[in-house]
């Protein structure tokens, strides 16, 4: 049977997600079994889920080995997958920042030493303010690097601000505001139209329905 | 001798087929230089699939290029020729990064162009021709269609910045209605505009039933040129497998009217994309139109035959005590028999083998 492939970001934004999914007619009880199993599947619903890492959701839709998935449009911006981005959800809502420690004074006149897993975006905005900069590439706990005096700045995401706040950084700038979007494959779009079109209709209606 | 496709490869088969296709509504080979001046491809760098090249110095110390696009070595190389048609087409290597793996590729494409006066004819040709190459790889196909001219209509109208209306393209290319909508609404475009930019983001189906939506959906006056046009040359395309598409955009520097990409059901990408590039021939000089497409034939690789269940269906195993003419006639006979067979002195666990013909004393 020629099933739907949807890969779900693992952990919180994933479940919210999914009950979306299941509101739309493509529920998979299965799913919420408490095991450690990473694919399910429900032929009924002619639809099977998957777990991966929310990193990694992009590339499995661009490759094709997923239909449809939920990534993050930080993930978009940084790895720009050749992928179609349907529907905006309006849920894991967070900004993209510039943040600096609170005494932080920039000095125009040298290089900014800016710390990030973010490269691609953080070389985006600084090359569109012609500003010259020195990336760091870093893989987590990003906020110590201005406080070690690693970099000047840091571009991360920023949810609700408490782990700059204890680290005494505090945000600059917003480059842009994230949230969670529902992406397709360009190819298999084609071939399954009928029920992604059904996907984004209903959870369109979702969201209008919602307050 | 005639070649058995069970053992050509997807890519193989596909060569023979769209070159039997091609020369059949008569265009003819043409055959070029692996090298190119590298000056050409500085010159039209964003007409390029990727700006990845692979250069070198010859030996009069000019710095050329392994060709990574056929096109533009067949535009600089063909004579203008505005008031007749030329039609052409290839199978060339070419060179350069493919997919999301930043390394080198050869890649094997093969192409039409179609010079001169173009007319709605040669246009609706050359779409007929495209959706005939998808059919010859795989019987489960999709060949989207758009027109930049109503593209860049509804793009007009909303009076944004050049650097704006960049960014609603690439909207456009992704399907991103919410993103469009966003950047409008940034923009303080009216309701109105932005309305019909969503609906153009959303319309997608056969062309009927898209044309008719977009007579809906746009003023009366606006793109009517490029809407009747659009919808003579798609009368005249048959097909159920064709749908409108307005997310294929190419660069407008280099193309204009029609453009085209093709899918089929197993590779996540498009193996086909072409259009009308009027705006290249005029920066190169020319004053001929032109349309043309390309199929990237390694990405049918992904288009896996069922691998045999066997390597051989025979071993033959001989040694020192059998005679040759003995092995020999095993097997011509077993080939004969229509049998895949191999010769060997002992028994190995590369190959996979349905049967032994141990022809040791």
């Amino acid at each position: 049977m020629n099933m739907l492939n949807v890969a779900l970001p693992k952990g919180r934004l994933g479940e919210r997600v999914y009950a979306m999914f299941e509101k739309a007619g493509f529920a998979c009880p299965s799913i919420k079994e408490n095991n450690r199993k990473l694919i399910f599947e429900n032929p009924e619903a002619g639809v099977r889920y998957f777990w991966v890492k929310p990193s990694d959701v992009a590339i499995y839709v661009e490759r094709g080995a997923a239909d449809i998935g939920v990534a993050g449009k930080d993930i978009l911006l940084e790895y720009q997958p050749d992928v179609y981005e349907l529907l905006d959800l309006k849920t894991g809502i967070c900004r993209m920042a510039v943040a600096a420690k609170e005494d932080f004074r920039d000095d125009p006149a040298r290089p900014l030493k800016v710390a990030t897993k973010f490269t691609n975006i953080a070389r985006n905005y600084y090359a569109a303010q012609g500003r010259d900069i020195d990336i760091i590439h870093l893989n987590g706990s990003i906020e110590i690097a201005p406080i070690l005096g690693l970099s000047d700045v840091i571009v991360d995401i920023v949810e609700t601000g408490t782990t700059l706040r204890e680290n005494h950084l505090s945000v600059r700038e917003t480059i842009v505001p994230i949230s969670a979007r529902l992406i397709a494959n360009k190819a298999n779009f084609k071939f399954k139209n009928e029920p992604i079109e059904a996907i984004v209709k209903s959870i369109s209606e979702q969201m209008e329905a919602l307050p | 001798m005639i070649i058995d496709e069970n053992v050509l490869l997807s890519d193989e088969i596909a060569v023979y087929r769209l070159r039997s296709l091609y020369r059949s509504y008569g265009y003819t080979p043409y055959k070029m230089s692996k090298f190119e001046e590298y000056d050409l491809y500085v010159r039209n760098k964003n007409f390029l699939v990727s700006d990845n090249i692979i250069t070198f110095t010859d030996i009069s110390g000019k710095l050329m290029a392994l060709k990574p696009d056929v096109t533009l070595s067949i535009i600089k190389n063909n004579k203008d020729t505005p008031d007749t048609v030329q039609k052409v087409y290839y199978n060339e290597n070419v060179y350069r990064v493919s997919g999301s793996t930043p390394a080198y590729k050869e890649i094997l494409q093969t192409g039409l162009e179609c010079f001169g006066r173009i007319d709605t004819y040669c246009i609706s040709e050359v779409l007929t021709l495209a959706a005939q190459s998808l059919s010859c790889i795989s019987g489960e196909f999709v060949l989207d269609v758009s027109h930049l001219g109503i593209v860049s209509a509804v793009l007009d109208s909303l009076g944004v910045s050049p650097a704006v209306r960049e960014e609603l393209l690439r909207c456009i290319g992704e399907k991103n209605a919410h993103g469009a909508r966003a950047i409008c609404e940034d923009e303080s475009v009216p309701e109105a505009g932005i309305r019909m930019l969503q609906g153009l983001i959303a319309a997608y189906g056969d062309p009927k039933t898209v044309l008719a939506a977009l007579d809906d959906l746009l003023p009366a006056d606006l793109a009517k040129k490029e809407r009747q046009e659009l919808a003579a040359i798609l009368a005249v395309v048959p097909g159920d497998n064709v749908r409108l598409d307005f997310s294929v955009v190419q660069d407008m520097g280099y193309y204009n009217g029609i453009v085209f990409k093709g899918f089929v059901n197993g590779i996540p990408v498009s193996i086909l994309s072409g259009g009308q590039y009027d705006r290249l021939m005029l920066r190169m000089g020319r004053k001929s139109g032109a349309i043309g497409f390309a199929v990237y034939l390694d990405l049918l690789k992904e288009l896996n035959r069922p691998a045999a269940e066997y390597d051989v269906d025979t071993v033959v195993l001989y040694d020192d005590s059998v005679d040759m003419g003995t092995v020999r006639d095993t097997m011509q006979s077993l080939i004969a028999a229509g049998k895949r067979a191999v010769a060997s002195r002992s028994l190995s666990d590369t190959i996979t083998y349905r049967a032994i013909a141990d022809l040791r004393k």
